[in-house]
């Protein structure tokens, strides 16, 4: 069963070949199976899994159901679940139990979706490795000295794994997309709104998007559909219509227009990853796209712009983990001083504590203009980019990332170089647009992804063009063989 | 050579709204601590905020009830910085683009002159909760701090002054004056013993004709009294300071209002570096024209068109309407009375007096006074058809304030009706000359100036004998009439 998609999996819940309890258990087993090896769940849920999916069942045998009745779904652990431990990745919420339950991890749940943990992640979202994680790295099941990506590793690796069909990410710079491309799966950042953000923690609150995450593009499409929609508890939502992703997935690609941004193919870009992107890219050509050469010039800048929003933003956002209410508080306080001091030393980690610096000192008197303001000026250019190349073309396509998973532990002690694997998919959070990575070859026997972006609310053309991709090739359907 | 006073006013006025700015809690006080705290209050992980449109259209209220422009689009910001009873770590609040711009406020001094304080700006936040410090302990017996959070997040406006007022009564009249009209427009309670309005005194002093002063800002002052007090001690101050030579230092000052003294809490060095940043999670909040027409066509009576209509409708002079008209309770408190009593003269004096008198003393709020409007009309009628004397009114007006009933049913109950039958007084005069030989002998040999004054001996004996109750304008007459006769 955990060869299929989720969509498979779903054709095979409605013809009865198997159980919801029959899926959940074997995903349960295969968890208690690897996860020691990969590390990629933090707390696995498998009596109320089993509770799930029994009602499932019994939904089911009624001859009713929603989008995802009885298919088991991992969920990262930045969504809050109520009655469930909720860390966020980090030693500040590891005894943090939420009080209640994510929108998005709600609407899966209305729709029949069985939750069977919670996965690793790099602490609150900040970092492209999974290695920040207060829980330990996650190993990539491609190759287990390696990371399997982040913010959303465990998420990626979990599906590489086969331990989930399906499970659910959040993006602020990338963090869908390149654990999706180094695990060789597929994942989608939503347009900045279509999918609520209440009960999702905040790491930068104007590029935090949540989004789907699964072994193909239609089962992307099946849980946007569940996820996707206005909140009123969300302000920052939009009260969009949601779009009929499923039918659009089947649409032909006849006169697409497929920008493809000089600026994604640089010189220095490894030939190796730079060819299975074109490769995709002429494949789409063959089912009739047509290719654009393009240029967005500010897209340079969108690393040191992120760089100095999201810390900015996550300095405050981080301010309410101050051991008063929850989460970590030292031993024996002396007074309020001490207090804040050691319980925010001891619960965040190093990584976190260098965002909250950086972004302090972005914010402060005498900084602001130079740093916070010039970055969202930048930001400004980089959506303006975007919207001249939309002028022009459907989608814009290039690589997810410029280079295939890295050892665990190679690039700890260099920030910097970090932060540059986030380089292609950062502007798209700048701008607040979908984009989707999807499996597109193997480099060294790792997986490459490549990246299709698309206009404000164009996820259904974006979910379109990988599943027509999809189709013709097989990339995503490759399993790491531990894991087979 | 004589000092100068600058004062700016920050005024913090807490919003009517049955919830919270960015919440569903209730704003209800006096609750089980943190009762009407919710995930949102308490800043749980991945809790967001919506903002309370109630709360905007208050703010627009105000902003045109001085005249000012409101933003068409305001932006919420974050105010960074660590306490207890800030969840967040930040107050969310306006800065760069308030939903109220500059505006106008017009006073009446006392003296009879008019003063004008103009308004920099008005802008929306969301309040903090309370530290409790009293009453807790941990296991080991010391002392711990608790946190009460039903107040966080319940919206304010602040009000920011220019440095317009010159002395502490200026700044007071103001205060005053933007308690009338935030209680007329009905966006606040104004109830200043809850807090609900809270001032921030920015004061500097200079010799005539030179440049501005180093200022001082004595925060959180929440009664007209003790902000009068504070101004008056922190003038002092800084004028003390200057004339031994020394400099004023800018800082912000604690008042403590039982020992009349202040103290500096932190010099500007140690102030916080706040920034602050546009909130991502809120989105500006834009307002149409279509909707600031609404709320201009909807606005109730204000202050400064209320005192212009007492001042018409019931002849009372400009000072008179002024202290009736500024406080929307008062207002209606005095209307009603007059009403029921008809005559707004006597209604107005009984307000402004003994009622007064009585609720400062009692510190109670007119809307809760034991002696209704109704009662007081009822009191008033009673004087004026004679029933009662003043004198025996205030007798009534006593009994009426400790609950014994209705003026009717004391004066009723404890037979105070005024002794009008001519009969029965003539009676007791006739006694009193009868038994008082040598006064009336006395009376009777002096001239008339002197008379009006003896005259007074027969009328106390006559108000002894009748415990009050005869009518002082018969009684007179009758003496007069036997004495001279």
């Amino acid at each position: 069963m955990h060869t299929k998609t989720l969509t498979e999996l779903r054709a095979g819940l409605a013809a009865r070949e198997f159980s919801s309890r029959e899926l959940t258990e074997h995903f349960l087993r295969r968890i208690r199976q690897f996860d020691g090896e990969i590390n990629s769940l933090i707390t696995v849920t498998e009596e109320q899994a089993l509770a799930q999916a029994d009602a499932a069942d019994a939904t089911l045998a009624r001859g009713e159901g929603g989008l995802l009745t009885g298919l088991p779904v991992a969920h990262k652990d930045i969504f809050c679940t109520e009655g469930v431990r909720t860390s966020c990745g980090s030693r500040m919420l590891d005894n943090f139990i939420a009080p209640y339950t994510a929108t998005v991890v709600e609407k899966m749940a209305a729709q029949g979706a069985v939750m069977l943990g919670k996965t690793n992640m790099d602490e609150f979202a900040m970092g492209s490795s999974n290695e920040t994680s207060f829980y330990g790295p996650v190993k990539n099941p491609w190759d287990q000295e390696r990371v399997p990506g982040g913010s959303s590793g465990g998420a990626a690796a979990t599906l590489a794994a086969r331990l989930a069909p399906a499970a659910t990410g959040t993006d602020t710079g990338g963090s869908i997309r390149q654990p999706a491309a180094l695990n060789g799966v597929t994942g989608l950042k939503p347009t900045y709104g279509r999918v609520s953000r209440w009960g999702m923690i905040a790491f930068a609150s104007s590029l935090d998007q949540a989004g789907p995450m699964g072994l193909s593009a239609a089962d992307c499409a099946l849980m946007l559909a569940a996820m996707a929609g206005h909140d009123d508890k969300d302000s920052t939502s939009l009260d969009e219509p949601v779009g009929d992703y499923l039918s659009d997935l089947n649409q032909n690609l006849e006169g697409l227009r497929i920008g493809v941004p000089e600026e994604f193919f640089p010189d220095t870009l490894d030939g190796a990853i730079a060819d299975s992107s074109r490769d995709a890219l002429r494949e789409l050509e063959k089912q009739g796209a047509k290719l654009v050469p393009l240029s967005l010039p500010s897209i340079n800048l969108s690393v040191p712009a992120y760089y100095v929003i999201a810390p900015a933003e996550a300095s405050s956002n981080l301010s309410r983990f101050d051991g008063v209410r929850y989460g970590h508080r030292c031993d024996d306080p002396v007074d309020l001083l001490d207090l804040y001091k050691r319980s925010r030393s001891e619960g965040f980690g190093e990584e976190v504590k260098r965002r909250i610096l950086v972004g302090t000192y972005a914010l402060s008197a005498g900084y602001y203009d130079a740093y916070y303001r010039r970055a969202q000026q930048v930001r400004r250019l980089i959506r303006d980019d975007f919207a001249r190349a939309f002028a022009e073309v459907d989608v814009i396509m290039g690589p997810t990332s410029p280079e295939t998973a890295f050892k665990i532990g190679a690039k700890v002690d260099d920030p910097i170089n970090m932060y540059m694997a986030d380089v292609f998919t950062i502007a798209v959070n700048l701008a607040g647009l979908p984009a989707l990575s999807m499996p597109s070859g193997f480099v060294n026997g790792l997986p490459v992804g490549t990246q299709v972006i698309g206009n404000y609310f164009q996820e259904g053309r974006i979910l379109n063009v990988a599943h027509r991709y999809q189709l013709a090739t097989d990339w995503h359907q490759r399993i790491p063989g531990a894991f087979a | 050579m004589s000092w100068e006073t600058v004062i700016g006013l920050e005024v913090h006025v807490q919003l009517a709204t049955a919830s919270k700015l960015f919440s569903a809690s209730s704003t209800r006080t006096g609750d089980e601590p943190n009762s009407n705290a919710s995930l949102i209050d308490l800043a749980m992980p991945g809790t967001l905020p919506v903002v309370n449109r109630e709360a905007i259209r208050h703010a627009i209220r105000f902003g045109l009830a001085i005249d000012a422009e409101i933003g068409r689009r305001s932006v919420f910001e974050r105010k960074n910085y660590f306490y207890p009873d800030l969840p967040k770590g930040y107050q969310t609040t306006q800065l760069a683009e308030p939903i109220v711009g500059a505006g106008v406020v017009e006073l009446q001094l006392e003296d009879g002159t008019r003063k004008s304080v103009r308004i920099h700006h008005a802008h929306l936040e969301e309040d903090a909760g309370k530290s409790l410090h009293e009453a807790f302990s941990d296991d080991m017996g010391r002392a711990m701090t608790g946190i009460d959070l039903n107040r966080a997040g319940t919206p304010l406006i602040e009000i920011v002054s220019e440095p317009d007022m010159s002395n502490a009564e200026e700044a007071v009249a103001f205060a005053r004056k933007l308690h009338a009209i935030v209680t007329s427009l009905g966006i606040s309670d104004g109830d200043m013993s809850q807090g609900n309005m809270r001032f921030d005194v920015n004061i500097s002093v200079r010799r005539p004709g030179e440049p501005l002063g180093t200022r001082t800002e004595t925060k959180n002052l929440n009664s007209f009294r003790f902000m009068e007090k504070a101004i008056k001690l922190e003038v002092e101050r800084q004028i003390d300071v200057l004339e031994d030579g020394g400099e004023v230092v800018q800082e912000t000052r604690l008042f403590n209002g039982d020992t009349n003294t202040a103290r500096a809490m932190r010099s500007k060095e140690d102030a916080n570096d706040y920034r602050y940043f546009p909130c991502p999670d809120l989105l500006p909040v834009l307002v149409s024209e279509e909707e600031i027409n609404e709320l201009r066509d909807a606005l109730p009576e204000l202050p400064d068109a209320r005192k212009a209509r007492f001042v018409e409708a019931y002849a009372l002079s400009e000072y008179d309407a002024d202290l009736l008209s500024a406080d929307l309770a008062t207002a209606a408190y005095f209307e009603a009375a007059a009403k029921q009593g008809s005559d707004a003269k006597l209604a107005a004096n009984w307000v402004m007096g003994e009622l007064t008198a009585r609720l400062n003393a009692d510190d109670i709020g007119i809307a809760r006074s034991p002696v209704s409007a109704e009662h007081l009309g009822e009191l008033i009628l009673r004087i004026k058809d004679g029933t009662i004397s003043s004198k025996i009114a205030k007798q009534v007006f006593d009994a009426c304030w400790a609950g014994e009933g209705s003026p009717d049913q004391i004066i009723q109950s404890k037979g105070l009706k005024q002794m009008s039958d001519t009969g029965e007084l003539e009676k007791i005069v006739d006694d009193i000359i009868a038994n008082h030989p040598a006064q009336v002998e006395d009376y009777r040999g002096s001239d008339d100036a002197k008379r009006k004054k003896k005259i007074g001996f027969f009328v106390g004996q006559a108000m002894k004998a009748t415990q009050g109750k005869a009518n002082p304008q018969q009684l007179n007459q009758l003496l007069q009439q036997k004495l001279n006769g």
